[in-house]
């Protein structure tokens, strides 16, 4: 869950950030603690509430004084497009790189993309047209 | 200033060695600090010290703004828990909790006796005849119960098993957000510590080498692997902390983060990179310190 060499208060923020973006915490849904936080990752709490801090600066959650905090309105919009931004840098680029070294080219990689998705479809509907 | 303990030049002598050789820090307080250091690095002495249990030969130390020294307004609020803490003869678990309740003001009985059932501490025993495991809980129990504005842990852990060792880190966790105050925890078990820590601090023969935010020094080192010329033409001019090759393939240390440009830079020229953990920095780092002390020692010779 927790991984080396990446600042932990990074890591715990894009945690949050996949739970907005995968809708288990909705928006306007109480986020958890940083106390909640730190028992469940087992970390500092200090380092849970700069995770946090980060999220509140790049306004993703905000602050009910005396309540805590909460994902604000239109925070998985924001998310989606800022994750859709570097989509082809994380995810396709280490791609390409390996198709290249097993000499895979950009047409190989689109039939294979293709024949996967069509896989992965008919095993979530579970039934094929 | 706000800093809880202050050391200034701090030397410790011992017949011909410096235990501790003009150690300067300043300890804000508020937080868990990690104290690490190899064996006889000078971590147990700085300890001794900050708590009056021992002596400087020279420096001034300062806790709570004051000498800690026959002290005793300053003392009450510290607990120092030894990693070989000797009790008398005939005490049980009991006695030695009614002992630093006494002691400590902030004690706090219900999480004491909480602590107990979850080591399962035998309490009619004579601590004589206890587990060094169960011998370790009855310093981990002081430790926290007493809720001391400064608690050093020494190796609290000493044959604690994995499961002893989690509770003590869990309950650590849960009481000190419920009631912050300045953890100084000293450990060789630096991949079980390293997300329970906010600061580093790092002896080795008996100077401080590192002292710092653990986050900052979480991505201060990276490990790049690949094919050997590759290697080498992009390690030139960095700081390499260690290097080991297997064939044609060599996996070099280097110190300095990598900006997003420069990770790019060396996933397209073919190489690969690997996180360092806090424990490989420190050892890469305490190596390198040692290495470079013994050069030098050479030099003189």
């Amino acid at each position: 869950m927790i991984e080396e060499g990446k600042a932990l208060f990074l890591q715990i923020a894009e945690q949050i950030e996949d739970q907005i973006l995968d809708r288990s915490l909705e928006e306007e849904a109480k986020a958890p603690s940083t106390n909640e936080l730190a028992a469940f990752y087992r970390i500092n709490p200090a380092t849970a509430a700069k995770g946090v801090a980060m999220l509140t600066d790049k306004g993703v959650l905000y602050k009910r004084r005396g309540i805590g905090m909460f994902i604000a309105t239109g925070a998985r919009e924001a998310l989606l497009t800022e994750r859709r931004a570097v989509f082809a840098d994380r995810y396709i680029d280490p791609l390409l790189a390996e198709a290249r070294a097993l000499g895979l080219g950009a047409d190989d990689l689109a039939a294979l993309l293709r024949e996967r998705a069509a896989a992965a479809s008919t095993t979530i509907e579970g039934n094929p047209a | 200033m706000t800093a809880v303990i202050e050391v200034h030049n701090l030397t410790k002598r011992y017949k011909t060695k410096n235990a501790l050789d003009n150690v300067s820090l300043s300890i804000e307080g508020g937080a868990i600090y990690g104290l690490l250091g190899r064996n006889g690095a000078g971590k147990t002495t700085l300890m001794s010290i900050l708590t009056a249990q021992n002596f400087e030969s020279s420096g001034t130390v300062k806790v709570f703004g004051e000498h800690p020294y026959e002290n005793a307004p300053v003392l009450s609020r510290i607990c120092f828990v030894r990693e070989s803490q000797k009790y008398p003869d005939d005490a049980t678990p009991r006695h030695a909790f009614k002992a630093a309740s006494l002691f400590f003001k902030n004690w706090n009985q219900e999480f004491a006796e909480q602590l107990i059932a979850d080591f399962q501490l035998p309490m009619k025993q004579t601590i004589k005849k206890l587990s060094r495991g169960q011998l370790s809980a009855v310093g981990v129990i002081i430790g926290l119960a007493s809720r001391a504005e400064i608690t050093f842990f020494d190796e609290p852990y000493l044959g604690l098993d994995a499961v002893a060792r989690q509770i003590f880190y869990d309950r650590l966790l849960d009481d000190y957000a419920e009631f912050p105050r300045t953890i100084i925890l000293s450990s060789h078990l630096i991949d079980e510590v390293s997300n329970l820590i906010e600061h580093v601090v790092v002896i080795d023969d008996g100077q401080i080498l590192v002292n710092e935010d653990t986050d900052s020094l979480r991505d201060r080192a990276v490990t790049v692997v690949g094919d050997a010329a590759a290697v080498d033409a992009w390690a030139g001019g960095r700081e390499v902390l260690h290097s080991e090759s297997l064939g044609r393939v060599r996996s070099v240390t280097v110190l300095g983060a990598l900006s997003a440009d420069e990770r790019a830079e060396v996933t397209a020229s073919g190489l690969d990179l690997a996180p360092v953990s806090l424990q490989q920095l420190i050892v890469r780092l305490t190596q390198k310190a040692g290495a470079t002390n013994s050069a030098e020692n050479q030099e003189v010779r």
